[in-house]
């Protein structure tokens, strides 16, 4: 920890700590038998495990684990609990390998992205990581100060900061391997991505288009840190690495040098294009997928032109960065549509044809299925009330946009659908390979922009837009769903009073789990959408479930606990509920939201039949039932 | 958006962490005339604040916290989005010393100037007297205009101007900048110094303090023919921010800028303020 960060950090240094509880026995046996010794692709396939956020390189989110099913998981209870001291927006995904689990808490609290290792079938803490912080980060964060996670590869845990660090870590001891700073906060960048290791190298993107960012994804060695590439979302083809293999899947986006001739002069520099969200890896294609954010500034009046390559879907060779098709979805993006959501990789049989597919849920609300190997929509259907965007035309790969709603600053524009976060937001789908459905966590919300809000920041008076947003059609502002892509139809949805801003889960027991931001945590049947067990938890729900076998041969399913993120700030910061326009606008449509939780940061552990267990008593080791003492 | 959080970036560090715990401990209990005044305000943004207090703002703060017979203390924080949300109105201070009037989320005391987004050029180079926003030459030069990045909307100058399809030719500086360089939203006024760009439009106490200090000489002028662009305003009543509803502290703060109004001006124009009401002694290099 000998890093140079802003002055406040340094006199907190003394405050930072590296703590370890368990050198002993147990961790040397793990470094020879386990996770340093089998590849990470092997790990995905091996469903004790859940090495990686979005559990594998396909982002199915899918296990075989079938101990948990739809007969018996009404049993479902409480295994064990661990608290994160962080009571924010809990958005990460545990990860499990080989019998502990890894868990990072939000940017807040003591210890800002604090890690920690716990035994994964009885909760003893073994050891934990606190970063050392730039507390400055917070006033930059855009949406909360959350982090979507960890990675693991090759015996190490890697942790991305707020604060712009990537960290190594020793997945036994705890001890930093090496850390390589990312981006700067003071420019107004951010991490909030779970990391993905791919081949050996650390691929992590940047937050804060909205600040003005230009977009990366950065490459790193597994080993020491070092950059690899780093590829641009904007600015010339050298920069976005787009060499003369690039094939993009639709005539317009051909020619040279796009990601600077489709802004005006030098817009490009703070273009956006953030990269905030999932990477999917195809092996066999040596491919990865992955999509940018909107375009900056949103007042798009500034940016004539296709801006690309924001709102973008990417296909990359990890190897050397190098694109070999994109897709720019949203061309000149107007309403905040952040293409960074998932890319599910699947096959599917369309027209009695095999295909190998990603299936991208946008957040212009519209179901994507595009071949992988070309970047050509075979379908695009609306999945939630649009009216932006009237159809996706498919010899373009272009919107076909509701010219009526284009904004601007002298006239209010009522009933936009969906609003600014889309249909679908970050929070991650599941995919079943039993059921052939995807299923969807996404919100239902609309939104008005008017024209009479002033504003200042930095000494900067202006006259601004004030997003408003509220209930879609039917008045409830979420929605789990199960989508069926080859026939390009909703299977069944459960309406959700507020957004759906938690990941899903689909098991082989025909289980699928969501949690939704009323503190509810549910089990649903997969086929027939029954909910079939439900648990009410300290705080709302926006982290994502996993599942995983303990090292006891019983199969557990967890998930963090604690409102936040875009829309739920306004439960767990001091954001007065009665001002519409806060957070983004989204406040409008979150009124309620203090009114049934607050803040959390709470690891709930479920299995069948589970009681929970004095701490203490279920250990060998004498001291595991305390937190290792801090040095101060 | 943000916790409630000490200003890491500032050197003040721990102390100012000290100094926050022991001033909220005041305001909880009751206001006495030995309770603090507390002013959040941005340590790295002349010519408004900085943590050396050399800003007129800062100068006001005495001014004000004198009238009021309370000793004064700071809460730094960078103005940047969710200031006010995360510090006035949270209770970590008492006021703001310079907000838009008519700014919704707090109550605000009397005006204490008007100031104009202003035209900022080099003298001798083509553009001597373009004060209009219907000036031809305006689409045959390099225009710099501030940016804020956010939520649909924009400075005054970057909207009218995109209104007029005048893009092109527009230069972006976002008024974050880079926080670790001194007074980050200066870099525009920089700018135009350097020849980056031929001209700027930019908010008047910013371009009016920076100008004089450039090694050419600017001409600095606000910018007219703008009523065609309502809701967009270019000109703006700036006032002291209480919280919501602190009307006590209202009729106070508007007694002590009624009292010193006259020095007030003079502190004003001895940053170089552009006065809406004083176009004249704008200063000239």
């Amino acid at each position: 920890m000998a890093r140079i960060a802003a002055p406040g950090a340094v006199l907190i240094v003394a405050l930072v700590v590296l703590l370890q509880s368990f050198p002993g026995a147990k961790n040397s046996a793990a470094a020879e038998a386990g996770p340093g010794h089998r590849d990470l692709q092997t790990l995905m396939q091996d469903d004790k495990q859940w090495p990686t956020a979005a559990k594998n390189y396909a982002n199915t989110r899918f296990s075989n684990l079938d101990q948990i099913n739809a007969g018996n998981v009404s049993q479902l209870r409480l295994a064990w609990t661990f608290s994160l001291g962080a009571p924010r927006g809990q958005e990460a995904a545990p990860l499990v390998i080989d019998g502990t689990l890894f868990v990072t808490a939000p940017y807040a609290g003591i210890h800002p992205n604090q890690v920690f290792a716990l035994d994964a079938a009885t909760g003893d803490l073994k050891w934990s990581y606190a970063p050392e912080p730039n507390l400055a980060a917070e006033g930059v964060a855009c949406c909360d100060v959350v982090t979507r996670g960890l990675a693991y590869d090759d015996g190490k845990i890697f942790l991305a900061t707020l604060d712009n660090y990537a960290v190594a870590l020793d997945a036994a001891s705890g001890k930093e391997l090496w850390h390589t700073k990312l981006g700067d906060i003071n420019l107004g960048e951010t991490i909030t991505m779970a990391p993905l290791v791919v081949k050996g190298k650390v691929l992590i993107g940047n937050s804060g288009g909205e600040m003005g960012v230009r977009g990366w994804v950065t490459a790193l060695d597994e080993n020491n840190g070092a950059t690899v590439w780093r590829a641009y979302s904007t600015g010339p083809d050298a920069d976005v690495r787009i060499g003369d293999d690039f094939k993009p899947p639709y005539d317009w986006m051909k020619g040279r040098d796009l990601g600077v001739k489709s802004w005006p002069p030098d817009k490009w520099k703070i273009g956006g294009g953030t990269a905030w969200g999932w990477i999917s890896y195809d092996p066999e294609l040596n491919l990865i997928y992955y999509g940018t954010s909107n375009p900056s500034t949103w007042n798009h009046e500034q940016r004539p032109g296709d801006n690309l390559w924001t709102s973008t879907l990417f296909a990359r060779d990890p190897d050397t960065g190098s694109a070999k098709w994109a897709y720019a979805m949203d061309p000149h993006d107007l309403w905040d549509y952040d293409e960074i959501n998932e890319n599910v990789l699947v096959e599917l049989d369309i027209d009695k044809q095999t295909r190998k597919v990603l299936i991208h849920p946008g957040r212009n609300g519209f179901m994507y299925v595009i071949d992988r190997a070309s970047g050509k929509v075979i379908s695009a259907d609306a999945y939630d009330t649009v009216n932006t965007i009237k159809s996706i035309d498919l010899s373009t790969g272009r919107p076909v946009l509701n010219e009526e709603l284009t904004p601007s600053i002298h006239k209010t524009i009522e009933d936009v659908c969906p609003a600014s976060p889309g249909a679908k937001d970050w929070q991650p789908t599941a995919w079943s390979p039993r059921t052939k459905l995807l299923y969807v966590p996404h919100q239902h919300v609309c939104m008005n922009y008017q024209t009479s809000e002033v504003g200042y920041i930095a000494g900067t008076p202006y006259v601004g837009a004030t997003v408003d947003m509220y209930a879609g059609p039917g008045g409830h502002r979420g929605e789990f769903m199960a989508w069926d892509p080859v026939k390009r139809v909703k299977v069944w949805s459960i309406q959700e009073k507020f957004p759906v801003w938690s990941g899903a889960l689909a098991t082989a027991g025909d289980v699928v789990f969501y949690g939704t931001m009323d503190r509810w945590f549910k089990a649903v049947d997969a086929k027939s959408s029954e909910v079939l067990w439900k648990y009410h938890s300290p705080s709302g729900f926006i982290g994502q479930p996993v599942t995983f076998e303990g090292q006891d041969g019983v199969q557990y399913v967890a998930i963090l606990s604690g409102v936040g993120g875009w829309p739920g700030v306004v439960a767990n910061a001091k954001i007065d509920p009665r001002v519409r326009n806060g957070a983004l606008g989204f406040t409008g449509a979150m009124q309620d939201l203090p009114s049934v939780t607050v803040g959390g940061d709470t690891l709930l552990v479920f299995s069948l039949g589970a009681v929970q267990r004095p701490a203490g008593l279920h250990s060998g080791q004498p001291d595991s039932n305390t937190a290792p003492e801090q040095n101060k | 958006m943000n916790a409630v959080k000490l200003p890491a970036c500032l050197s003040i560090g721990i102390a100012s962490g000290m100094l926050l715990g022991v001033a909220i401990g005041i305001a909880s209990g009751e206001e006495g005339a030995t309770s603090a005044f507390r002013v959040c305000a941005d340590p790295n943004n002349l010519p408004f604040s900085s943590k050396e207090g050399s800003g007129f703002e800062d100068k006001l703060a005495d001014i004000i916290a004198a009238e009021l017979s309370r000793p004064l203390t700071y809460v730094w924080h960078p103005q940047r989005r969710g200031f006010i949300r995360n510090t006035l109105k949270i209770g970590m201070c008492d006021a703001v010393m310079g907000l838009p009037a008519d700014l919704g989320m707090v109550t605000t005391s009397r005006p204490y100037y008007r100031s104009s987004y202003v035209f900022l050029y080099r003298q001798g180079r083509g553009l001597d007297g373009l004060t209009s926003m219907h000036d031809r030459r305006l689409r045959d030069v390099s225009i710099g205009v501030q940016l804020i990045g956010d939520d649909g909307y924009n400075t005054p100058p970057a909207h009218a101007l995109s209104a007029q399809g005048i893009v092109n030719n527009l230069v972006g500086y976002t008024v974050y900048g880079d926080y670790r360089a001194p007074n980050p939203p200066a870099r525009i006024v920089d700018a135009v110094a350097a020849g980056a760009v031929d001209v700027a439009a930019v908010w008047g106490p910013l371009a009016g303090y920076f100008a004089p200090r450039e090694n050419v000489p600017l001409t600095l002028a606000p910018i007219t023919d703008t009523a065609e662009y309502k809701p967009l305003l270019f000109q703006y009543d700036i006032a002291v921010a209480v919280r919501k509803g602190d009307e006590a502290l209202q009729t106070r703060i508007n007694a002590a800028l009624d009292r010193h109004r006259p020095e007030i001006t003079r502190l004003l124009q001895s940053y170089g303020v552009p006065l809406v009401a004083d176009y004249n002694t704008v200063p000239k290099n």
